[in-house]
């Protein structure tokens, strides 16, 4: 199968090839390729994409996995809706 | 290493001076940043660009900046997608002395060529129909504002100022400026050090530090400010809609997801950039007042971001009678991503000795020396 036809990142559509480009041009960790590719901006946090993406940056670099970076965690860990947390604060003392 | 001129920070100050720069044919630029690319407060931002000002400094800035990023694309020849649209910022007033503000507001931003007009309350439902007709009095709009993407704009001056010869090196952090009999000698990195008599500050939440490192004293700080990012929807919003007195500024971007955030009147200066739960529940329960409808919206993501803080909440573009060689662009008060192009023009200009093309005195460093200045911006979320 072709890198084009390999979708790493479900919540943005972001194919195998373009990462391989950015890592091509000189990005060299999880935090450029987010910023530049959206990859890990998605409903699902890099759940899904984050240890394949560190994957293709340790061969792309020649590293152990365990030296390349995961992504910075972010709250929140699932989405929740914004008149739950406006309204749920009624009832807090 | 030699270098002519050494640029602290590659967030979107740091690359449109070196851009400027290069294209007026200096050469030797070299620009560290001590992290990944805008890892700083250029990544961190709201992604508005918006000329309704107070103050007639800033509405000159911010007119001329929204002018290069309407070419931005052709003039850096950008492959990519800057995602810059113009549907306008709506601006609530929600009392009666905001209100009159905002006449005075667009009064002045008229005079200076900026097209904002103030609406009533029926006339700004027309714009934006899910607005809460009474969370606000009247508003204010300018069609030009708008949203730009700061990855995307900070990568065009980037890839435009390599074309141009100028040197990038990331996660490198600058440790100590050396200097001699009032001049810059060396710059000490955690990588190198430069033989080089000009340094630009342009380290956005850290630009104080830098500034300490030559002996330089800038009065600045900073301060987190959060901000949220929801699932992608369709096409509901076109304006960023913000209130002042609400303290909001909320806007759809082009891919679908609504960015909001709002600043925290207890914020302590510090470098601290984490989430945090009060935010989260003051954010959900302004917008819900403000946009019932998107309650019904799922936040996915929470951050924070430094403003560097000046005195009077307007930028320093500057050099300074401290130190020879050494020139600043900092203190933007959570501004200085719609201002780059512009900080670009200014330094550059500044560090060739041409003449300038706005009155630098509002926007030097030596305005906080004495006299004081005579206004301080209010219209800062």
């Amino acid at each position: 199968m072709k890198a084009k036809d390999i979708i790493i990142c479900r919540c943005e559509d972001i194919t195998l090839q373009q990462i391989h480009d950015l890592l091509d041009q000189g990005y060299s960790t999880f935090e450029d390729l987010k910023r530049l590719l959206r990859v890990g901006m998605g409903p699902c946090q890099a759940n899904t994409c984050g240890h394949l993406i560190q994957r293709e940056i340790s061969k792309h670099f020649n590293k152990n996995i365990e030296e390349v970076p995961i992504h910075k965690v972010r709250p929140m860990t699932t989405g929740v809706l914004l008149k739950m947390i406006a309204e749920d604060q009624k009832d807090e003392k | 290493m030699k270098s002519n001129i050494l640029i602290i920070g590659a967030g979107i100050s740091g690359v449109s001076i070196a851009y400027n720069l290069a294209k007026k044919g200096v050469k030797g630029i070299h620009v560290i940043d001590r992290g990944y690319f805008t890892n700083g407060a250029t990544g961190r931002c709201g992604a508005g660009v918006r000329q309704q000002w107070a103050t007639e400094g800033n509405c000159i800035l911010a007119k001329m900046s929204i002018d290069f990023f309407e070419h931005a694309k052709q003039t850096l020849e950008y492959q990519g997608d800057l995602e810059f649209k113009q549907e306008g910022y709506l601006i609530l007033a929600t009392t009666e002395t905001e209100h009159d503000q905002f006449t005075k507001n667009v009064q002045l931003q008229n005079r200076l060529g900026i097209p904002s007009k103030q609406l009533t309350k029926k006339e700004a439902l027309e714009i934006v129909p899910h607005l809460n007709p009474n969370a606000f009095i009247s508003a204010t709009f300018c069609q030009t504002d708008g949203h730009l993407n700061p990855f995307k704009m900070t990568e065009a001056y980037y890839l435009a100022a390599k074309k141009l010869g100028v040197t990038f090196s990331f996660y490198e952090e600058a440790l100590e400026i050396k200097v001699n009999d009032h001049k810059i000698t060396e710059v000490v990195t955690n990588k190198e050090t430069y033989q080089v008599e000009k340094v630009v500050n342009a380290a956005g939440g850290y630009a104080k530090e830098v500034g300490l490192l030559a002996g330089v004293e800038i009065p600045v700080y900073s301060e987190n400010h959060e901000i949220l990012a929801t699932e992608p929807i369709e096409k509901l919003q076109g304006p960023m809609v913000m209130s002042f007195s609400k303290n909001i500024y909320c806007q759809q971007v082009p891919h679908g997801a609504f960015l909001m955030g709002r600043g925290n009147p207890q914020a302590v200066k510090s470098h601290h950039v984490e989430s945090s739960w009060q935010f989260l529940d003051e954010m959900a329960k302004t917008v819900v007042d403000i946009m019932p409808i998107l309650g019904n919206l799922r936040v996915i993501r929470q951050w924070g971001g430094s403003y560097n803080m000046s005195p009077d909440r307007q930028p320093i573009i500057s050099d300074t009678d401290q130190l020879d060689g050494f020139y600043m662009a900092c203190g933007f008060s959570g501004h200085g991503f719609m201002f780059a192009p512009i900080t670009g023009l200014l330094l550059s200009e500044i560090i060739l000795n041409e003449k300038t093309t706005v009155d630098l005195a509002p926007l030097h460093l030596d305005r906080f020396k004495e006299k004081g200045f005579n206004y301080i911006e209010k219209s800062v979320v």
